[in-house]
């Protein structure tokens, strides 16, 4: 005979979602105590790929750390690097030539349209629709083509340099970055047609963990789950860096905040990000990518620097606390996925479990990047 | 009498064989289709279009160890896998290919081929139950509470198509549709009759056969992403191998019914073929539409399932099953 489950004193029972789950999509654990299918509690166990990446930082040069910054959120690394050179460049006073940045911003944007198809495409699998991963992955692929040409790799980007890039773009990559808008826009309204519409999707997604504004504020949750609760925070515009403030974009903002919100708000980064592209691709300036002085060995002034930058997942804020030598005294990396994760535990409380993953799905995690 | 037994073993025998080799290559089917509509080739490395994936695949999963997780219930466990594909090849024995081809034709033919499609949902409350596992407990419960949930809806339609045949025999479900496609149980107008009612029930009847096969939008059963792969999380090798085998000879009996019952069975519309042509041609096509809308939808959640069932297929199907008794007393 078997043992029957055990349930506890008040007939709950504890189900362990992870670490390898196919929903938590990385080794993310979450202990629920489960009433039948309602979740009565849930725990969000982390640090099953923690790599000590703030640590690392401490006893390598800025210029070594670079390539770090690519292994925390391997779907946007762009944005990440961005965050680090921005902040190294303030606090060591390098000029950045005009050219550089208009590159940055592109590459950067062309980085979060493949970061929001991805989780475009393990969102709808969460839900149980698999085609649509597929057609994702095929309009991703050109842009990790397109990527790839310019800064020979194709996820863990190591392009952005200190006071420039690794090196500049050319015609085809102009070209076809060109083709890759025309085409995606064309994708964008197939998805709407297919998935968007979709009664199923609807039904599952609207009212479906509601997040509201305060809630976002207390856990510090950023990026597109706090604008689809109704905060209109993009650091982008709010607190404007790199040539942003020349770009002429919307930050889409929706105040039901559920997790239909929070599709929505995704689905128009995405065109916004075209948006982004194709005017900086228009006013392209000529010019170097790389200053023409630029110290050899990069060490900041003691002190104290922040620089925060609207990554795929939120704000990416990296602070470097200097003492002059040549490596940070101490790096403190703010990611964006660990705060909006810590939302789960108390939002999905009383939710059926299909519904608390799929809530989980619209929060948009990458663990590396919450563990680092 | 040994020559009618003789004729039944036989026919089991073919039933197996058309059942095994259905299953099978309907999951390259399955994965060829899937891949015509991900813009990707599918299967291609076994065999010509991958042809000899099927084969290769089962020799994987016989070759394998049936592992027995320690504290589930043994009997049960090994049981459960066998009741999952037996039901289904014991429902073909009664399943009229066309006039002369049918391994033994009953007279409650569709009742037989109800009970024992019910019992699939036994095998899944089984696998589930004896698993010891919570997500297959979890799965196990959804499946039983679909199953009755989809089961009632289906059988008040397929009664509608019963007093319109006055039979329960498959034959003659198929004999009172015959003459012109337009006969068929599927549209308004059957002889001495108008229903304005029958595209909707046989739309209940192909959603009911979804449900009840598990299949996506309705597979809440072994829904991947929530629960691992439910009820069959435990099963390895053939015991694994038996649950998706069954998937698929269920939605092969589904395919059948639903022909049998609303799309005329063997019925020509052209007279072009010989009838038990278009039967196969009529069931692979419902076959294919299972395949499309299960890599088109995504899965719905168990209380949507059963409010859809409960709250606007089983008033509808009553409302159908009303109507057709007056209208048989009417006209």
């Amino acid at each position: 005979m078997s043992e029957p489950i055990v349930l506890q004193p008040d007939e709950t029972f504890i189900l362990n979602v992870g670490p390898q789950h196919p929903a938590t999509h990385g080794v993310l654990r979450v202990k629920m105590t489960m009433d039948g299918e309602f979740i009565y509690d849930a725990e969000t166990v982390i640090g099953y790929i923690h790599r000590m990446h703030e640590k690392m930082a401490e006893n390598r040069t800025y210029a070594q750390y670079l390539p770090n910054l690519s292994r925390l959120d391997y779907l946007s690394a762009m944005a990440y690097c961005h965050g680090y050179v921005l902040a190294v460049e303030k606090a060591a006073a390098i000029e950045v030539p005009q050219r550089a940045e208009y590159i940055r911003a592109i590459t950067v944007e062309m980085n979060r349209i493949s970061s929001h198809l991805v989780w475009f495409g393990a969102f709808v699998m969460d839900l149980g629709g698999f085609s649509p991963l597929m057609y994702a992955f095929d309009d991703r692929e050109q842009i990790l083509d397109l990527l790839e040409a310019i800064t020979g790799s194709r996820l863990t980007y190591c392009y952005f340099r200190f006071g420039g890039l690794y090196n500049d773009i050319d015609d085809d990559f102009i070209e076809g970055t060109r083709r890759f808008i025309k085409r995606m826009r064309k994708s964008l309204k197939m998805y709407h047609k297919l998935v968007t519409t979709n009664i199923i999707l609807m039904t599952r997604l609207k009212d479906i963990g509601p997040v509201s504004a305060d809630m976002c504020q207390r856990y510090g949750a950023t990026g597109p789950v706090a604008r689809g609760s109704g905060i209109n925070y993009d650091v982008r515009r709010n607190e404007p860096y790199s040539v942003y403030p020349e770009f002429d974009f919307d930050i889409p903002v929706y105040s039901e905040g559920d997790s239909f919100a929070r599709y929505k708000v995704r689905m128009e980064e995405m065109e916004q990000s075209l948006r982004i592209i194709e005017q900086g691709l228009d006013k392209l300036p000529d010019g170097p990518v790389n200053p023409e002085k630029k110290p050899k060995t990069i060490k900041l002034p003691p002190g104290d620097y922040y620089t925060a930058v609207e990554a795929g997942r939120g704000s990416f804020g990296i602070r470097i606390v200097s003492d002059g030598d040549k490596s940070p005294y101490r790096l403190k990396l703010r990611s964006p996925t660990y705060s909006n994760m810590h939302l789960f535990d108390e939002a999905c409380r009383g939710m059926l479990i299909a519904d608390a993953l799929a809530f989980m799905g619209s929060l948009d995690l990458v663990i590396p990047e919450m563990d680092r | 009498m040994s020559l009618t037994l003789l004729n039944v073993v036989a026919a089991v025998i073919i039933a197996i064989a058309f059942v095994a080799a259905n299953a099978a290559y309907l999951v390259w089917a399955e994965r060829k289709g899937a891949g015509f509509i991900q813009r990707r080739p599918g299967p291609t490395e076994n065999g010509p279009w991958g042809l000899l994936q099927p084969p290769v695949d089962g020799i994987k999963l016989m070759t394998k160890q049936l592992l027995i997780p320690g504290g589930v219930d043994k009997i049960i466990f090994v049981i459960a896998p066998v009741l999952a594909m037996f039901p289904s090849i014991v429902s073909f024995v009664t399943i009229p290919f066309s006039d002369t081809i049918v391994a033994h034709n009953v007279n409650i033919g569709l009742l037989m081929i109800f009970v024992f499609g019910s019992m699939s949902a036994m095998a899944l409350l089984m696998g589930g139950w004896s698993s010891r596992n919570k997500y297959s407990m979890i799965s196990s419960v959804r499946a039983v509470s679909q199953a009755v949930a989809y089961e009632i809806p289906m059988l008040i339609t397929a009664i509608t198509v019963v007093m319109i045949a006055g039979s329960l025999d498959l034959m003659d479900i198929v004999h009172k549709q015959s003459g012109g496609f337009w006969h068929w149980n599927i549209w308004p107008f059957q002889k001495g009759l108008f229903n304005i009612l029958m595209p909707v029930s046989f739309l209940i009847f192909f959603v009911c056969s979804l449900a009840e096969t598990n299949r996506a939008p309705f597979d809440l059963g072994e829904a991947e992403s929530e629960l691992v792969a439910g009820f069959h999380t435990e099963y390895s090798s053939m015991g694994f191998g038996l649950f998706f085998m069954g998937e698929y000879a269920n939605i092969v009996i589904g395919a059948c019914l639903t022909t049998i019952l609303f799309l005329g069975g063997w019925d020509c519309p052209f007279g072009l073929l010989p009838g038990v042509w278009w039967f196969i041609v009529k069931i692979y096509i419902l076959i294919f539409t299972f395949i499309w809308i299960r890599w088109t939808f995504p899965r719905t959640t168990i209380y949507n399932l059963l409010n859809l069932s409960w709250k606007v297929l089983i008033p509808i199907s009553l409302f159908n099953l009303l109507l057709t008794a007056g209208l048989l007393k009417v006209f």
